[in-house]
């Protein structure tokens, strides 16, 4: 049993696509919150902070989750991967990334961190995802700028390549 | 928003989780999923001064098959409900209204404890546990009770947990043959909340009938095996006497066509599927 009284913080350990890292956290921090202002890791984005909207979405212990509905103190010890780990190099887009940018499947792109982190998911979980199942996984998310059909037609390119075929 | 300053307790086991209970009492505010908690913590809707997270005990938690019914046991996730491969056979009704359970994204971590204990009156796993006639188990430090589905969920987001108690776990009849279950809902987008929400059991000579989201509870009704027109005016009374009101996803009016279209959808969906 763990306890920290709410004046108090304490350090946070986790990993980070990958890397290890730790900050310090109250226990009201929000792990949105943790990973931007703490770790400097801004690619999360946050849009409501009540689970809707979708653009603070990021994989922990290999799960889709809202970042703003997690406290920091609930990541200690987690596998924490966010959009800045998805690009192989600094120069490279991943597969899924490089989709979206030929099917320009952002505009203002505030929501794209949040969608990438579900479908790189998705596409790992499930690599024969087809229509249906990838619409059900933008559903968790609001995109108030591309209409969602350059976003559906962009997964399904990816998920096409990533199975090894041609692309759509 | 951000939530008000709040003391933190991580519970690794159950007893760790009762014993912050029995310590703080009414202070103290039990942490599972967090998806229903946390937004309302980030604004402020809740201000407990103590969490008492228990998300941890989700790594142990069980689906069990015991006999003729299925326990599942406080911290069981929705995505790992819905992932189950018994969920099919033994829970009919949870096959087909989990999906309609906020998003992949809100399943992966939200429990099928914490929404029968949020008791939200639109949230359709308490109606389904309403028409299964399931059964919550309550426990504090030194006891475990107990309670019917109907007598525990008393008001919006009001159930009969006492301040030291734990739901921890939920006891559901498993399905029988001569069985039929149907679900139908209407919401703003797939994922919202529901603003009508039916589910029905049938068997040849009986209907189990539920509607959530108009009333402050999920609302149960018993029929005979009733048919055509005769079924049509027993859903016409039920859409009346639930007290729909009017807000800014539907008017009264509504949510009555609502529950007499989607209540025969799901009634006649659950008699296609008795089973032999
Ligand atoms: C975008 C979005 C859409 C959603 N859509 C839907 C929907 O369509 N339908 C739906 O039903 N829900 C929906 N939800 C809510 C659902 O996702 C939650 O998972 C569920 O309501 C609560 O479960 P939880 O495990 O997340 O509990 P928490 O949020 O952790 O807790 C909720 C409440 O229950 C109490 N509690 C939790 N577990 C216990 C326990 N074992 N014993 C005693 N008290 C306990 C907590 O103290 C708290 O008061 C949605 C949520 C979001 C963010
Ligand atoms: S910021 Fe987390 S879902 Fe909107
Ligand atoms: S690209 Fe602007 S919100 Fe999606």
């Amino acid at each position: 049993m763990t306890t920290l009284s709410k004046d108090d913080t304490t350090l946070i350990r986790l990993t980070l696509n990958g890397r290890e890292v730790q900050g310090r956290a109250s226990p009201r921090l929000l792990l949105s919150d943790f990973l931007r202002h703490e770790l400097g890791a801004t690619g999360t984005h946050v849009g409501c902070e009540h689970g809707v909207c979708g653009a603070c979405t990021v994989r922990v212990d290999g799960v889709m989750a809202r970042s703003c509905l997690m406290l920091a103190m609930q990541a200690e010890g987690a596998q924490v991967d966010t959009v800045e780990g998805l690009a192989p190099q600094p120069d490279r887009l991943s597969v899924l990334q490089a989709a979206f940018r030929r099917h320009h499947a952002l505009q203002c792109g505030f929501c794209t961190a949040g969608i990438l982190m579900s479908l790189d998911t998705l596409l790992r979980d499930e690599p024969d995802a087809d229509r249906t199942r990838i619409e059900e996984v933008v559903g968790g998310h609001l995109c108030r700028c591309t209409g969602y059909a350059p976003i559906i037609d962009a997964a399904l390119d990816a998920a096409a390549e990533l199975r090894g075929g041609d692309h759509v | 928003m951000k939530p008000a300053p709040f003391d933190y307790i991580r519970a690794e086991t159950r007893e760790d989780a009762l014993a912050a209970l029995s310590e703080h009492g009414e202070a103290a505010r039990i942490l599972a999923g967090g998806q229903s908690l946390l937004p309302m913590l980030n604004m402020r809707l809740a201000t407990p001064s103590v969490i008492v997270d228990t998300y941890r005990l989700s790594r142990a938690a069980q689906i069990r098959e015991a006999g003729d019914a299925v326990e599942i046991e406080a911290g069981v996730t929705q995505a790992r409900l819905l992932g189950w491969d018994g969920l099919a056979k033994a829970l009919p009704l949870f096959a087909k209204a989990l999906p309609w359970v906020g998003h992949a994204q809100t399943r992966a971590r939200g429990t099928v404890c914490g929404s029968v204990a949020h008791a939200d009156p639109s949230a359709e796993i308490p109606l389904c546990v309403a028409v299964l006639g399931g059964e919550v188990v309550l426990s504090n430090r030194r006891k475990s009770r107990k309670v019917a589905s109907g007598e525990f969920h008393i008001g919006m987001m009001m159930t009969d947990r006492r301040d030291d108690e734990m739901l921890t776990a939920l006891r559901l009849p498993r399905a029988k043959p001569g069985e039929g279950y149907g679900f139908a809902e209407y919401g703003r987008r797939h994922g919202d909340f529901a603003v009508v929400a039916c589910a029905a059991k049938v068997t040849a000579d009986s209907i189990t009938f539920g509607v959530g989201g108009v009333g402050d509870t999920p609302v149960v009704a018993r029929w005979d095996a009733l048919d055509g027109s005769a079924l049509d005016d027993a859903l016409n009374a039920c859409a009346w006497g639930l007290g729909a009101r009017d807000d800014v996803h539907a008017d009264a009016r509504m949510r009555r066509d609502l529950v007499r279209g989607l209540g025969r959808r799901a009634i006649e969906a659950a008699r296609r599927e008795i089973t032999a």
